[in-house]
């Protein structure tokens, strides 16, 4: 099994999201990571999805994907040929002893505190999903008491854009 | 300002602009308001049956019997959910198919309100695609868009839920004149070099197979497909879906795969080194244990659907596009190679699949005790009514049977539950077929079971002049599952006895519902029953074939083993014979 990215342009219709993840679930996938939202063209939504799976069933699913109506382009985004972002907020226990440590691991990641309390400060950081994970680690130490984390979003390297025809989806048959 | 009407009246002419002439269905609260118009409708006929699960089966029925597409029509709530049974049967056996159900009040939906169901997310697995509609002014185009894409590239069920207060409220009515659907662009025309490419391998096979699914039919490739076989003298296999895609009396047929298919079929697909998979989707019941299937061949698989293409088994050679475009250029391919010097020669392989042919015909014993074979009764029905009769099945081995002896030279004669495997489905699958092609004979050919889930139907066939005929195979068990409690349960007999050769008395039913009723328990009154009923043409008529309960379907491959180990008796296994 390896991780993929899925890159979903939808249109923006009323139960296109459970459409799509049903799909998953009855396909037997689980998502690890989901976000949507909307892109350069009204009307057409962007779905970042990313799972857990091989390749020959993923071509199945991409497959059954692109058969939904509502679905207009699926293209897989490769790590080394793609921008990759996650979100994190997270919450630390900081105490006086520990604050300063605490600011200066957030210095070292080129994080940002977005808000502070007697006991906690919330840390914005925003990165590869690598990145996260070592941010997380240095700072479980601390104690961790809130940790939410978007959707990965990524996008394409380069000049071109996933919306021209001359970029290959997914599904096109050989 | 054009002329203001109610949702439900363009939802009339809608139905109207998209040419359905025929809607089966029931009202109810919510779909109440499309009722009224409904009335006046001079170009829709709306047939009232007994439960929308027949009207459902009535309309893939209808569709499977005129190529057209089937409408259906239910109420929120329960009559909807009574149509997801039909919608999956449709879904699985790619029948063009759309579904018109009422929904509660806008304001109600989420709401729990009474008769409320969310029959979008209900069936969203089982539908090609489906629409709530709350806006009556969108109600024209998603009529138009369900049938375009309940008719085109891979056929399937679309279903479209309409609110109530959509249906009440005012709109204009407008035609769309174009369809606008930028995520939907089925490929009908096949890549020229994956033709190339086919055609050669077609040429340097020594022991290909033309492997027929119901795709040829659906997709209006029965003519071409005879060409290329008589083309190329390849044998022909011909599944579940795709009987009477290709003559059954043609020299090349070898019948069906399958787990109840002929052993010349089975072996020509388990012996050959080219399968060329037309419209086909390599479903369980024909490959059986897939990695042992076929295991010398490649494979050409040509099909509308991509995700078909490499999803059971891997495509050596993939052809995207409809089968109506993808043989007509493969006969013009491989003429080229023909012309160019290339012969076809399959006279060794043609003398292998001739003695398993010879050695393995298809073929039953009758009982012993001198009471009816069901084989027999079907193997008359179809002698004497003949192959331009429709013949609808139920699920089991009635349905085998008539797969195996009815006999089928025509597409659209044979309908049946193939992928889903739905009990019930002959009888309003068989009023369907008749209110569509009203001049033919048609036949549900059912089971006692299966009979007894649908049979209501009867009353609606005497009231609207639709005077089908059903041929009961009745054995007084649910026969297929008691046939694998023989083989597979120590003969325990679980639940499988239906008892109806007491309860109920068939003939009376059939008089109940105004229908002939007439009863066979002698195999010297077949024919003239048959004979009998075919000259009945002012009602539908029941026989009730009284047949033996042990009479088994022959042969067999065992669910989940290989096709190598198919039986074509208990404990007897078929000689494949050396293939080199």
């Amino acid at each position: 099994m390896s991780r993929h990215t899925l890159s979903v342009l939808v249109e923006d219709k009323p139960g296109v999201l459970a459409r799509v993840a049903s799909l998953f679930s009855r396909r037997g996938f689980n998502i690890e990571s989901l976000a949507v939202g909307p892109t350069e063209v009204p009307e057409v939504s962007r779905m970042t999805i990313v799972v857990n799976v091989d390749r020959l069933p993923l071509e199945q699913v991409t497959k059954q994907l692109n058969k939904l109506i509502n679905v207009l382009k699926i293209v897989e985004l490769e790590d080394d040929g793609s921008v990759q972002r996650e979100i994190m907020l997270v919450k630390v226990k900081a105490t006086l002893d520990t604050r300063s440590h605490i600011l200066e691991t957030v210095q070292l990641f080129r994080a940002k505190v977005v808000d502070v309390s007697n006991e906690a400060v919330t840390i914005e950081a925003t990165g590869a999903h690598d990145k996260l994970e070592a941010l997380l680690r240095v700072l479980e130490p601390f104690g961790v008491s809130e940790l939410v984390k978007s959707g990965l979003v990524a996008v394409g390297r380069g000049s071109r854009s996933i919306s021209e025809r001359s970029l290959r989806s997914v599904e096109r048959p050989a | 300002m054009g002329e203001q009407i109610t949702g439900a009246e363009s939802l009339v002419r809608s139905l109207e602009a998209a040419e359905a002439d025929v809607v089966f269905g029931i009202p109810g609260g919510a779909i109440l308001p499309a009722y009224d118009p409904l009335m006046d409708s001079t170009k829709v006929r709306h047939i009232l049956v007994r439960h929308e699960q027949a009207a459902g089966h009535a309309a893939e029925g209808y569709a499977g019997a005129t190529g057209r597409v089937g409408v259906c029509m239910a109420t929120s709530g329960p009559g909807a959910t009574n149509l997801v049974t039909p919608i999956a049967d449709a879904h699985m056996d790619s029948i063009p198919l759309v579904a018109i159900t009422g929904q509660v009040p806008s304001p109600a939906i989420g709401t729990d309100a009474f008769q409320e169901a969310d029959i979008r997310g209900i069936t969203m697995p089982i539908t090609k695609h489906n629409y709530l509609i709350t806006d009556p002014d969108e109600i024209p185009r998603a009529i138009n868009e369900a049938f375009h894409l309940a008719a085109s590239g891979r056929p399937g069920p679309v279903l479209v839920d309409i609110s109530k207060d959509a249906l009440q409220a005012d709109t204009e009515f407008s035609w769309p004149s174009e369809i606008d659907l930028p995520g939907y662009h089925p490929t009908t025309r096949p890549h020229s070099k994956q033709i190339r490419e086919a055609a050669r391998a077609v040429l340097s096979a020594r022991q290909p197979v033309l492997y027929v699914g119901g795709g040829v039919i659906r997709g209006g490739a029965t003519a071409a497909l005879y060409q290329l076989a008589e083309l190329t003298g390849i044998p022909v296999v011909t599944t579940l879906m795709a009987r009477g895609a290709f003559p059954d009396s043609h020299p090349q047929n070898l019948g069906m795969p399958g787990m109840h298919g002929t052993v010349a079929a089975v072996g020509a697909l388990q012996q050959s080194d080219l399968l060329i998979t037309l419209g086909a989707r390599f479903d369980d019941r024909v490959t059986g244990k897939l990695s042992t299937f076929a295991p010398k061949a490649s494979v050409i698989h040509a099909d509308i659907d991509p995700a078909e293409i490499g999803k059971n088994r891997t495509a050596d050679i993939p052809i995207v596009g409809d089968v109506a475009e993808i043989i007509p250029e493969l006969i013009i391919a491989i003429e080229a190679e023909i012309s160019e010097g290339s012969h076809l020669d399959y006279s060794d392989w043609w003398n292998q699949l001739n003695r398993l042919r010879e050695t393995y015909p298809l073929g039953y014993d009758l009982p012993e005790d001198g009471s009816l074979s069901p084989q027999y009764v079907i193997e008359r029905l179809g002698a004497l009514s003949g192959p331009d009769s429709i013949y609808a099945a139920g699920v089991g081995q009635h349905q085998m049977w008539a797969a195996q002896f009815v006999g089928y030279e025509r597409p659209g004669t044979w309908l049946n539950s193939g992928g889903l495997g739905t009990m019930g489905f002959a009888v309003p699958a068989a009023m369907g077929a008749k209110v569509g092609r009203p001049d033919t004979t048609v036949w549900a050919v059912d089971g006692d079971g299966c009979f007894q889930m649908t049979n209501q139907e009867l009353a609606t066939c005497s009231i609207n002049d639709i005077p089908i005929k059903v041929a009961l195979i009745n054995n007084s068990s649910l026969g297929m599952v008691r046939q694998w409690q023989t083989l597979f349960y120590n003969e325990r007999y679980s639940n499988t006895d239906l008892h109806s050769h007491s309860f109920p008395d068939f003939v009376k039913l059939a008089e109940a519902y105004g229908c002939y009723g007439l009863q066979v328990t002698n195999a010297d009154d077949v024919d003239s029953t048959i004979e009998k009923a075919l000259a009945m043409n002012d009602a539908p008529v029941v026989i009730d074939f009284r047949v033996h309960k042990d009479a088994m379907v022959w042969p067999m491959v065992a669910a989940g083993t290989s096709n190598d180990d198919m039986m074509v008796a208990r404990a007897m296994a078929p000689e494949w014979g050396s293939d080199d």
